[in-house]
């Protein structure tokens, strides 16, 4: 099977699916392929089910035959490995979950399989999502495609890599302060992280819940697009999912695409400043100036509170994942210390042996922030920051309709580069990280490579549950590359 | 620097983690970092801001009281570390 099929997208897929050009069981045996050939080198994957994928295929098979075909019918996609999967392995990447099977699917779950998608791997993350490059899983780094011996970014470094590198078509991600964009810009493909509350979380392993939010990987806008409205939506299970209705995604970016709106575009003076890698800021300059050719409206504009934002995450990321993970107590699931001799002993042992030294020194942070005497000049301030933080975008928004920035200050790192200082890691998230505070979509897609062939990522950031407006704007832009067509030689 | 006060000992032991000599020593300088960058929302004004504890209103969400089908007790002690007649083994907790 050639490789055209790995990097073909969701629409061109459907396609050939509908035609019968191919089958569900063909195009998920061009994928165990590619993986099989490539994995051992990316690590994409933290497991992988073969007879299962083409059970699923061959079902989705017999829907089609039946005149039953939804609308992802027959599509691989991959999932990061803290979205349930009823049967399959749930690790987050830690030893603590090492030997987690889901006894139950996670809300996205049911959507994709109603939708008729075929369920696609485990994909390693930093562990419980803490990171930014991957290096945190406890199972193993993934390589970015581009290049092996660099990051893909995270903490959804697995699903970003995995699509890159053409062992799935789509994957879900989950994003708290930049782990869908981010490693999306790192690895050269589309990364959307929805509005706070579009996206039901129930079946995703918590980290920070005022922050979380899935969303999809794609090799295009059109095909992320395609996926959110499969898994957005209100859920029961979900008390902070809203009761709004999912818009037909494609067709409201075609009649937005139709109407030759001039979007008023705007860039944070902020968001160009020190620590921003001179080729990326050079690529998105020349993306702003493709907007600018459109027609569209370029407006400097001013978010001031920028500079607190990681320091704001970070004390409230950390206070909600300490009382997170409080569950994981060696109780009645996960990692047990073989030599707990009573309770207490089995919380203090358990938890030392199944967590790793950054989900360590995060629940240690978020405790001490929560901690008596603490939380008025910790988390209380870090709260009101971040009502600032959030109105420096409202405010924007009243002059604009969208914002772009580039995604990560820097093309992808170097394995290692990093890693003695959680400080200098935490920087990385610098644009991103801000979006999750306000709860705004925000998504990445590719705007060049730097002269090493690495990957670089524009942002563009929408306004609450404007998520057709935010897709129009970035396939604006998406239309008049071709970065797409590039991949990487692996 | 790292707030004089910050204890690693003491909030080690309220999240209930065990740490070697190795990670107390890393620990204390890295969080002593996180926490000096931190201190930069010191200078943000935030008299008169109210708390965002979420980016849009949240309202309790009540639900009719309607019996579902659960987990059976097989599903539920899948993942359990030791179990015993449909229940989780644990250590004797009291004497």
């Amino acid at each position: 099977m050639s490789e055209e099929l790995n990097y073909s997208t969701i629409s061109e897929l459907s396609g050939r699916l509908h035609r019968r050009e191919i089958s569900s069981v063909e195009l998920m045996q061009a994928v165990i392929a590619r993986t099989r050939e490539v994995d051992g080198r990316v690590r994409a994957f933290n497991s992988f089910d073969e007879p299962d994928a083409l059970a699923q295929a061959r079902a989705s098979d017999e829907r089609r035959a039946a005149g039953k075909a939804g609308p992802l019918e027959g599509i691989p996609v991959g999932l990061k490995d803290v979205i349930s999967v009823a049967g399959q392995p749930l690790t987050a990447s830690s030893r603590m979950l090492e030997n987690f099977v889901s006894p139950y699917d996670a809300t996205v779950t049911c959507r994709l399989k109603a939708a008729g998608a075929l369920c696609w791997g485990r994909l390693n993350l930093d562990e419980f999502a803490m990171g930014s490059s991957t290096e945190n899983s406890a199972f193993g780094t993934t390589s970015n495609p581009w290049d092996l011996a660099r990051v893909p970014g995270g903490s959804s470094g697995g699903s970003a890599a995995a699509v890159a590198a053409g062992e799935a078509v789509a994957a879900l991600g989950s994003d708290t302060g930049g782990s869908i964009r981010q490693p999306a810009a790192l690895c050269g493909v589309v990364g959307l992280k929805p509005s706070y509350g579009r996206v039901s979380r129930y079946g995703l392993i918590a980290f920070a819940s005022s922050l979380d939010q899935i969303g999809p990987f794609a090799r295009s806008v059109e095909d992320a697009a395609s996926v959110l409205g499969v898994i957005a939506g209100h859920d029961p299970r979900d008390s902070t999912s809203v009761r709004q209705d999912v818009p037909d995604y494609a067709r409201g970016i075609a009649e937005l695409a139709k109407s030759g709106r001039r979007w008023k575009i705007g860039i944070p003076k902020e968001y160009f400043g020190e620590g921003l890698d001179p080729e990326v800021g050079a690529a998105v300059q020349a993306a702003i100036a493709e907007y600018r050719k459109l027609g569209c409206e370029i407006r400097e504009v001013s978010l001031p509170h920028t500079k607190y934002a990681v320091g704001a995450y970070y004390i409230i990321a950390t206070a909600e994942c300490s009382s997170n993970l409080a569950r994981y107590d060696g109780v009645r699931y996960g990692h047990r210390s073989k030599d707990a001799r009573d309770a207490l002993d089995i919380y203090f042992k358990s938890r030392a042996e199944g967590f790793g030294a950054e989900v360590k020194r995060r629940i240690i942070l978020g405790t001490y922030v929560l901690s008596s005497g603490y939380y008025d000049a910790y988390y209380l301030r870090a709260q009101k920051v971040r009502t600032l933080i959030r109105r420096d975008f409202l405010d924007a928004y009243r002059e604009v309709d969208a914002i772009v920035t580039p995604t990560a200050p820097t093309p992808a790192f170097l394995k290692g580069e990093k890693a003695a200082s959680p400080l200098a890691m935490y920087l990385n998230d610098i644009y991103t990280i801000g979006v999750n505070l306000a709860g705004l979509p925000g998504i990445s897609v590719p705007c060049g490579f730097t002269k090493a062939g690495l990957p670089i990522g524009l942002q563009v950031i929408g306004q609450p549950f404007r998520e057709t407006e935010l897709l129009a704007v970035a396939r604006a832009y998406e239309e008049r590359s071709d970065w797409r067509t590039r991949r990487p030689g692996l | 620097m790292p707030p004089s006060d910050f204890n690693l000992d003491h909030v080690a032991n309220l999240a209930r983690i065990n740490l070697t000599a190795e990670e107390k020593a890393r620990f204390g300088a890295q969080l002593g970092d996180v926490l000096g960058y931190i201190a930069l929302l010191n200078e943000v004004n935030v008299e008169g801001v109210e708390p965002t504890a979420h980016a849009f209103h949240v309202v309790n969400v009540w639900a009719e009281d309607v019996p579902e089908p659960g987990l059976s007790v097989e599903d539920a002690l899948r993942n359990a570390p030791e179990k015993r007649d449909n229940m989780f083994v644990v250590p004797k907790v009291v004497e």
